[in-house]
């Protein structure tokens, strides 16, 4: 039987006025009545479209079929054979991109929702089945390291695990899970759904070993001196971009990356931990993308009163998720779209006071094939902030091809590798961010599981 | 012996503490210039700590700090067999040394006990090191009986003239220079304030000069940009370009006016002192 509904069902989320003043998970999950009703919306369509657009190729219409018959568990092992990841992925993934985007539902309607269903699913054997004792896997001897705790160096030490490999995956940080847990707040990936994946992958025999930088500490070739036979490096993006306009060095101007880290990975929202953080009441965040928007609802629950989403282009081009926009603007944001600061404003002391914009509009497509944003002359204004936060993007952090001999970079300047993930030295890998610059976590996973597969067929040769 | 245990802790004076702790991984690659990042426990802040010295075979670290701050103050109820819950290092790059045969290296205050490592690394690299002790009055110094042991020639001053002679350190570098003696490099260590006009000096008398800066950091690694400064009109990250410039480029008024980052808070946080230490409060 098919639901021929063209809108999703509805997700159950807390009311915007209430959620903005808590970290408390946004969205609260399907029911088991609603995910099979979403379930039976999937046409089961031969050429399985959603599966071409999700970079590890989900079985998406068996695992859907299964939610639709009520079996939740053989739906989890069907998601299982491909990701690593599915309670994360569910609910980070940008969906209309991927899966989503390519549903025949989407044409006319509204997509199946693929990404709550895989929440579903995923929430749903962590609740009946979480507690299964794990067995560690049997070894076959041989040694891997993984560079970096994030999505892909879990999804590669998750997929080498399986293999019997025995890995280790080395953290820069004290906690592992990386961008997961240092960069996506907590009302939108609960950190204890992080954990419990880093929990299952110990128990089946991972090593983790936090508060060590590759490339400080131990190098990549002392890590392969030292037995590794192989080397994953996931360390994702690295150094925030910064636009150079006057006042970036004020009081009060940081980068999402530090203002994110700050509550998120060392929990400043909470009164007990003693990070400190700027308490500012008007906050101007600058760019577009999902940092921007986390950064933007993190400022209006840590109490700011007005909080503004500068972006240069307009609502269309604007790079985050849909859903990110729609939930930020629902929680008072106030997105300022067309407009690109050029100066940050300071008093007598250092400290910001606001920031000067210039009015844009739309010219002529540009490289990226999007209408590039032109200046209107004499639009310059001021918006009275006490706190600039820049999301602009990040450079690449180079540690890792300066301290590896003879490794090298792509055009980028991140760390060159092939279709298969295998940079230019033998048993080196690499993967995710730390490759392309700044992506997805699923992008990232799907590196990572690429890698694995390339570590597995260099070791067995 | 275990992770981050508190192996050694000796009080040099009314509020600085040397502690030697057991971080084998940092130990093993630590070089002069370099430092770490802390958090005493679960609820702590990261705080970035230059080295104070590292030995290799027992596999510790040497932190001098002043507990001045939170963690600081925290750090300072920690004994010998307690431990940190994370130390991570060596961070930053080292002390650059090739090709210098004379130095002079002008510490102040605290920035002495960061200048430790590096006076006395370089003396045993072959360099020649003339040493200013800086410090507000007698009961603020440290270390004299080492810096006399591992540098040729030690100079301590104070404001005051409690202890040493009577003069700042900026005074103290001038005398040297017009003695006629001359320098491939002068280095400072220390309040910046200080380090600007050791800077300055330098430059009048054509001199290269180093400044090995602080800053506020989270990662330590260049993901959060807190620590960034303005180098010769370009934005440079304390935690991996740094922490040591070219004393001529940094901006010095730029890296004063950040380091008020988060006074308001920090002057909250003396205020709860109490709180804090249980009511002991080592400091004025």
């Amino acid at each position: 039987m098919i639901n021929l509904v063209r809108e999703k069902n509805p997700m159950p989320e807390q009311a915007p006025d209430v959620r903005n003043k808590n970290f408390l998970e946004v969205c609260t999950g399907y029911t088991e009545e609603m995910a099979i009703r979403e379930a039976m919306r999937c046409l089961k369509c031969r050429k399985k479209p959603c599966t071409t657009g999700c970079p590890v190729m989900i079985k998406i219409p068996d695992f859907i079929a299964k939610v639709a018959e009520g079996d939740f568990e053989a739906a989890y092992q069907i998601i299982s054979e491909d990701s690593s990841l599915p309670a994360i992925c569910g609910r980070v993934c940008p969906q209309e991109n991927q899966c989503e985007g390519n549903c025949v539902h989407a044409k006319k309607g509204e997509a199946v929702g693929i990404g709550r269903l895989e929440r579903f699913v995923a929430d749903w054997h962590a609740a009946n089945y979480g507690d299964v004792e794990i067995q560690p896997v049997e070894g076959n001897g041989h040694k891997v390291a993984v560079i970096g705790a994030g999505p892909a160096g879990l999804a590669c030490a998750g997929d080498l695990i399986n293999k019997g490999y025995e890995v280790t995956v080395f953290e820069a940080l004290h906690k592992t899970g990386g961008v997961l847990v240092y960069g996506i707040p907590q009302f939108r990936l609960p950190k204890e759904i992080v954990a419990a994946e880093v929990a299952k992958l110990e128990a089946k025999g991972v090593k983790f070993v936090t508060n060590a930088v590759v490339g400080r500490a131990i190098t990549v070739d002392e890590l392969m001196d030292e037995g590794f036979e192989s080397v994953f490096i996931g360390t994702g993006a690295g150094l925030p971009s910064f636009m150079n306009i006057p006042g970036e060095n004020l009081i009060g101007v940081c980068s999402a990356n530090e203002y994110l880290t700050r509550i998120n990975l060392m929990k400043a929202y909470l009164p007990e931990y003693d990070t400190p953080i700027m308490h500012a009441d008007k906050i101007a965040i600058v760019g577009g993308g999902n940092v921007a928007m986390d950064a933007a609802r993190c400022a209006k629950r840590m109490g700011a009163s007005e909080v503004y989403i500068i972006y240069r282009r307009s609502m269309d081009e604007l790079p985050a998720r849909a859903e990110e926009v729609h939930h930020a603007k629902e929680e008072g944001i106030i997105f300022k779209l067309l407009t690109n600061p050029v100066e940050i404003k300071g008093n007598e002391e250092g400290i910001v006071t606001g920031i000067e914009c210039v009015t844009m509009e739309l010219g002529e497509p540009d490289a990226s094939g999007r209408r590039k944003p032109v200046v209107v002359e004499g639009s310059n204004h001021i918006i009275p902030v006490d706190m600039v936060i820049m999301s602009i993007g990040t450079k690449l952090n180079t540690l890792i091809l300066d301290t590896t001999e003879n490794l090298e970079a792509n055009k980028k300047g991140g760390i060159g590798t092939d279709d298969e993930a295998a940079t230019n030295r033998p048993g080196i890998f690499a993967g995710g961010d730390a490759v392309t610059g700044a992506a997805t976590v699923i992008k990232a996973m799907g590196a990572g599981k690429k890698a694995a597969k390339g570590i597995d067929e260099y070791l067995s040769k | 012996m275990k992770m981050f245990e508190v192996t050694y802790k000796r009080r040099l004076n009314h509020n600085m503490v040397w502690l030697k702790i057991y971080a084998p991984l940092v130990a093993r690659k630590a070089r002069p210039g370099q430092f770490i990042i802390l958090r005493t426990d679960e609820y702590g802040e990261r705080i970035p700590l230059t080295m104070a010295g590292h030995n290799e075979e027992d596999g510790t670290i040497d932190l001098i700090y002043a507990a001045i701050g939170r963690t600081t103050m925290l750090m300072d109820q920690l004994e010998v067999g307690d431990c940190f819950a994370d130390i991570v290092g060596p961070l930053g790059k080292p002390t650059h040394m090739e090709g210098l045969k004379k130095v002079c290296v002008v510490g102040g205050g605290t920035g002495n006990a960061l200048a430790y490592p590096l006076a006395t690394g370089m003396k045993k690299a072959g360099i020649e090191v003339d040493m200013i002790e800086g410090f507000k009055t007698k009961d603020l110094v440290i270390l004299e009986d080492e810096f006399r042991a591992g540098v040729d020639r030690l100079y301590v001053v104070t404001d005051d003239g409690s202890y040493g002679e009577k003069a700042f350190t900026t005074d103290k570098l001038k005398q040297l220079i017009a003695e006629g003696n001359t320098y491939d490099q002068i280095i400072a260590v220390g309040p910046p304030m200080m380090m600007k006009f050791v800077c300055q000096i330098a430059a009048e008398n054509n001199i290269p000069s180093v400044a090995s800066l602080t800053a506020y950091m989270i990662d330590g690694t260049g993901m959060c940009g807190g620590c960034r400064c303005k180098i010769g009109g370009e934005d440079k990250f304390v935690c991996v370009d740094g922490p040591e410039f070219d004393g001529a480029l940094v901006d010095w008024d730029d890296l004063i006016k950040r380091s008020n980052y988060y006074k308001d808070q920090e002057a909250e946080d003396r205020a709860h002192v109490c709180r804090l230490t249980g009511g002991v409060r080592y400091h004025d």
